[in-house]
C-alpha cells in the first residue's frame, strides 16, 4: 500500500502544481507539490495522485518490471521489459 | 524446492547466490530480523526467501500493512460515518473489505450507503465540489507515504474554500511502532528490514534511536528480491561486526534527509496523537491527528458520531501475526475457514497482509 508507481511527466505542471503524467499506459494528473523541480521527461514515483520523488529512468523500468512480476493490479498487460544487467556490488564479484 | 532451485528464478541468480552465501558466512550467531513493509512481506513470500536463509537467521513479518494494523474501533468509526445520510465516504480500495467489529465498508455500500473508492484524495475534493448538498469525507489510512498526500489535500481544500469536505485521519507513523516491537518480550528482534517508500518521505534519521538506544540494526531496502537479500546481508554483517547502525541500501529512492517538503506538510497539518495498532495496542505519538487550525477539515469535528463498542474477531490471530509472535500458519483458521476468497481477518483481506501473502505463495508449507 505504501508503494510509489513510476510515471513519466508528459506535460509541464500548471500554476497549481498539477502535471500530466503517463502511468502504466494511462494519462493522469498528479500533484508535483512534493517535487517542485520535476519537469517534462522526468520520471517520478507516484502515490495516491502525488509525485513523491524524482527517479532515474533505469530505476523506473526496473520497478515497473518488478510490479509486473508481483502481479500488481494494473500491470497485467505490461510487456516484460528488456533490462540492462544489474550492477554487481564490488564486494561480491 | 532446494535453495539452488529457488535462486534460479531470480533475475540475476548468480548475484542472489553470492548474497545467500555471504549471508550464511556472516550469520555466525542466531538473529531475528523483521520486515515492516507489506511489499517486503510479499517479496519474501513470493520468492521463497525464507527457504534460502541459513539456520541462524529467522525472518519475521511485522506490522507493515496499514490496512491490517487499523484497529476495529477505527474501522467502526469509518463505518458509522458512512451510515450518515448526508455523507459520501471516499476511501482507497484496500479498505473496502476490511472487517470491523460488525460490518465492512463494502457491506455498508451494498446496504445502500454512499461509499466510493477513489484513486487520490484529490478526487474526493472534486466529488465534494460536485455534491454541494452532501458532506464528503476522505478516509485517510496509511503510513508516512500517504500522510503527506492527505496533508496537501487538506491544504488544497482550504485553498479552494470547500465547506463540505473533511478527512478522517487514521494515519500512523512507523518509527515509534518499531520501538514498541523492540520492547516486546515475546519477540527478540535484532534487526529491521526497513520500508522503502515510507523512508523516501522520512529518510533514515527517525530510525536512529533503534541503533543507538537499543543496539538494533536497520537497513532501508528496496523491493527486488536481490534488494531484500542485500538488506539481509547488510544486517547480518552489522551483527557479525558488532555494529548497530541504520543503513540505506535503497539509494535509488531514499535520501538520508527524506523529502523535506513532504515532512513539513505532515507537520503543518497534523500533530502526533495516540493511535491503536491491531496487535500492538495503543502506541503514544504514532497517530496523526488533524491540528485545531484545520479542524473544519476534521471529520471527527464536522460529523460527530458514536460507533458501538468494538469487539474482537473470534479466532483471528491477526494481531499476534502483526507483531511477529506467531506465523500465519499457526492460526487455526488459516486456510480452513479463512482464505483470500473468504477472509476472516484483515491480514487475509489485504493483498499485502501476511496471511494473504503466505497463503498465496507458500502452498501451506512452512517456509
Ligand atoms: S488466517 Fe485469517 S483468521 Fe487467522 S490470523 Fe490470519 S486473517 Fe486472522
Amino acid at each position: 500500500m505504501c508503494l510509489g508507481i513510476p510515471a513519466k511527466i508528459v506535460e509541464e505542471p500548471n500554476d497549481n502544481g498539477m502535471a500530466e503524467v503517463e502511468i502504466l499506459g494511462v494519462r493522469r494528473h498528479v500533484s508535483t507539490h512534493m517535487v517542485p523541480d520535476a519537469k517534462v521527461g522526468d520520471f517520478v514515483l507516484v502515490h495516491a495522485g502525488f509525485a513523491l520523488e524524482i527517479i532515474s529512468e533505469q530505476f523506473a523500468a526496473e520497478t515497473l518490471e518488478l510490479f509486473r512480476q508481483m502481479e500488481m493490479p494494473g500491470t497485467e498487460n505490461l510487456e516484460p521489459l528488456e533490462l540492462p544487467e544489474l550492477e554487481r556490488p564490488a564486494h561480491l564479484s | 524446492m532446494s535453495s539452488a532451485d529457488i535462486l534460479k528464478g531470480f533475475r540475476d541468480p548468480e548475484h542472489a547466490a553470492a548474497l545467500v552465501t555471504a549471508i550464511a558466512e556472516a550469520a555466525t550467531e542466531p538473529q531475528t530480523f523483521m520486515e515492516v513493509c507489506g511489499t517486503h512481506t510479499m517479496a519474501i513470500a513470493k520468492n521463497g526467501l525464507r527457504g534460502v536463509m541459513p539456520e541462524n537467521i529467522k525472518l519475521l513479518s511485522g506490522p507493515g500493512c496499514p490496512v491490517c494494523v487499523t484497529g476495529n474501533a477505527d474501522i467502526d468509526m469509518a463505518i458509522e460515518l458512512a451510515r450518515q445520510p448526508h455523507v459520501i465516504l471516499t476511501t482507497f480500495g484496500d479498505m473496502m473489505k476490511v472487517p470491523g467489529s460488525y460490518s465492512s465498508l463494502s457491506r455498508e455500500k451494498a446496504d445502500g450507503h454512499d461509499v466510493r473508492v477513489v484513486y487520490s484524495p484529490l478526487d474526493s475534493l472534486t466529488l465534494a465540489e460536485g455534491n454541494p448538498e452532501k458532506h464528503v469525507i476522505f478516509l485517510g489510512v496509511g503510513f508516512e507515504t500517504t500522510a503527506p498526500t492527505v496533508a496537501l489535500t487538506i491544504r488544497e481544500a482550504a485553498r479552494r474554500g470547500l465547506t463540505n469536505w473533511s478527512a478522517l485521519s487514521l494515519h500512523k507513523t512507523v518509527p515509534e511502532a518499531l520501538r514498541a516491537l523492540t520492547n516486546d518480550p515475546d519477540v527478540k528482534i535484532t534487526g529491521f528490514i526497513l520500508p522503502g517508500h515510507v523512508s523516501t518521505i522520512i529518510g533514515s534519521e527517525p530510525y536512529r534511536f533503534l541503533a543507538e538506544e537499543y543496539g538494533v540494526a536497520g537497513v532501508i531496502t528496496g523491493f527486488e528480491p536481490v534488494d531484500v537479500l542485500q538488506g539481509i546481508w547488510m544486517l547480518a554483517k552489522q551483527r557479525a561486526e558488532g555494529r548497530a547502525e541504520i543503513e540505506i541500501a535503497y539509494t535509488r529512492a531514499v535520501m538520508p534527509e527524506g523529502n523535506e517538503i513532504a515532512v513539513r506538510a505532515i507537520e503543518e497539518v497534523f500533530e502526533p496523537s495516540d493511535a491503536e495498532w491491531r496487535g500492538l495496542g495503543v502506541i503514544p505519538g504514532t497517530g496523526l491527528a488533524i491540528r485545531p487550525e484545520f479542524s473544519q477539515y476534521d471529520a471527527l469535528v464536522r460529523v460527530p458520531v458514536t460507533p458501538p463498542e468494538p469487539r474482537a474477531i473470534k479466532g483471528c490471530q491477526c494481531g499476534d501475526v502483526l507483531r511477529g509472535a506467531v506465523l500465519p500458519f499457526d492460526c487455526k483458521l488459516f486456510g480452513r475457514g479463512c482464505t483470500p476468497e473468504h477472509p476472516i481477518g484483515p491480514c487475509m483481506v489485504s493483498s499485502e497482509g501476511s496471511c494473504a501473502a503466505y497463503y498465496r505463495y507458500t502452498d501451506y508449507g512452512r517456509a
